[in-house]
């Protein structure tokens, strides 16, 4: 994967030169250890400035939209690991970006890292963090360590079925062995085998910390509302307190709001400043969606999302 | 879906109901509401997505 940086930057340098695009929407290294940052590079000389590497777990579908898509023939091209790619379709088929718009330079993934189960592993603050391929070197004051990139991977990463972008114009490497896995959804079982008031405190819990920053939704590619229904004050629909119904109610309904259109990005995870685990909401419906509609978000341009659709066959058990 | 994640939530599906009911069935409006009503007060007061106002 580290080798995929140099064949995106030479396509950037093409596509900027040749005026096919308007601007590269990629990574950039942050400003501290194990951080990047989203970057709209629109000159040749910025190119340099891309980075690809363990921990770009940000959606960059969430930089296109249909407000900033260049007004000429030009096109924008976003740097998109598989997830991203998939929220690049789900914006299309969701009419909110023309196909023809967006320059897709798909990136293979073999996942993105947990920045807190790396800080989890030191005593004090971490101050240098560099990747050799599948390992990295994480140094902090008192300790250094070498970890194997596999052994913290994200949750989402670890359970991820499309490495690969679905749909893209260019790859800048060979594709990755996708993961066939046994139990995609152990973690969505594990919630559904408790009983109901277990399950009721395992979400009290989940979100008791919750600073209602609504950092998840604004990583998300899917919230593009020009008004949030959290945001709105007329009617309002939801108290903007610290209440437990009032952070309750916001979860569960931005969790609705992505039925059958997340693809378990894991950016909401990763920009919250509380470590709330937030996918343990959209999981569920993101299982119910394979199970009821063998739906998987942002495959195919073509195939219309099941709440979007109706067809005789959908499941209609729960109308009584 | 909804219903379904409302359950996985911990919320009693007893509480959520779907049905279809044209405008012109006035009287299976009459019992699906009676129904409902029924299961409910039989599950008594819930305190999940329930504010307390007395705080």
């Amino acid at each position: 994967m580290d080798t995929c940086i140099e064949k995106i930057k030479a396509i950037c340098t093409d596509l900027l030169a040749n005026g096919e695009v308007e601007k590269v929407i990629g990574f950039a290294g942050g400003s501290i250890p194990m951080a990047t940052r989203p970057i709209a590079v629109t000159s040749e000389a910025d190119v340099e400035k891309l980075v690809f590497n363990a921990f770009c777990g940000l959606n960059l579908a969430n930089y296109v939209s249909k407000n900033n898509l260049p007004k000429n023939g030009a096109k924008i091209a976003v740097v998109a690991k598989g997830c991203d790619a998939r929220n690049l379709v789900t914006h299309m088929v969701e009419n909110q970006v023309p196909r023809e718009k967006v320059f897709i330079i798909g990136v293979p993934c073999t996942g993105m890292v947990d920045k807190r189960m790396i800080a989890q592993r030191f005593e004090d603050e971490i101050t240098q963090c560099t990747q050799d391929g599948d390992t990295l070197t994480v140094t902090s004051a008192l300790q250094q360590e070498v970890i194997a990139k596999k052994d913290v991977l994200r949750h989402n990463c670890q359970y991820c079925t499309h490495r690969n972008p679905p749909v893209y114009d260019v790859m800048s490497g060979d594709p990755v062995e996708e993961q066939i896995l046994d139990q995609p959804f152990p973690d969505v079982d594990h919630i559904a085998s408790m009983d109901p008031e277990t399950r009721w405190d395992h979400f009290a819990e989940l979100t008791k910390n919750c600073i209602r920053c609504y950092a998840c939704r604004n990583a998300c590619p899917l919230c593009y509302c020009p008004t949030c229904f959290v945001d709105e004050s007329s009617p309002q629909w939801v108290g903007k307190g610290q209440d437990k119904t009032d952070i309750t109610t916001f979860h569960f309904l931005r969790a609705f709001h992505c039925a059958g259109r997340c693809t378990d990005c894991g950016a909401c995870v990763e920009a919250c400043p509380m470590g709330i685990n937030v996918r343990d909401f959209t999981r569920k419906l993101n299982k119910d969606a394979l199970d009821l509609f063998g739906w998987e978000a942002g495959m195919d341009l073509d195939r219309r999302p099941p709440l979007d659709v109706y067809s005789p066959d959908d499941p209609d058990d729960f109308i009584k | 879906m909804m219903g379904n994640l409302l359950e996985h939530m911990g919320v009693d599906r007893d509480r959520l109901h779907f049905s279809w009911i044209s405008s012109a069935e006035a009287t299976k409006f009459v019992d699906v509401v009676k129904e409902i009503s029924d299961k409910v007060r039989a599950l008594g007061t819930t305190k999940k997505f329930a504010k307390d106002y007395t705080k």
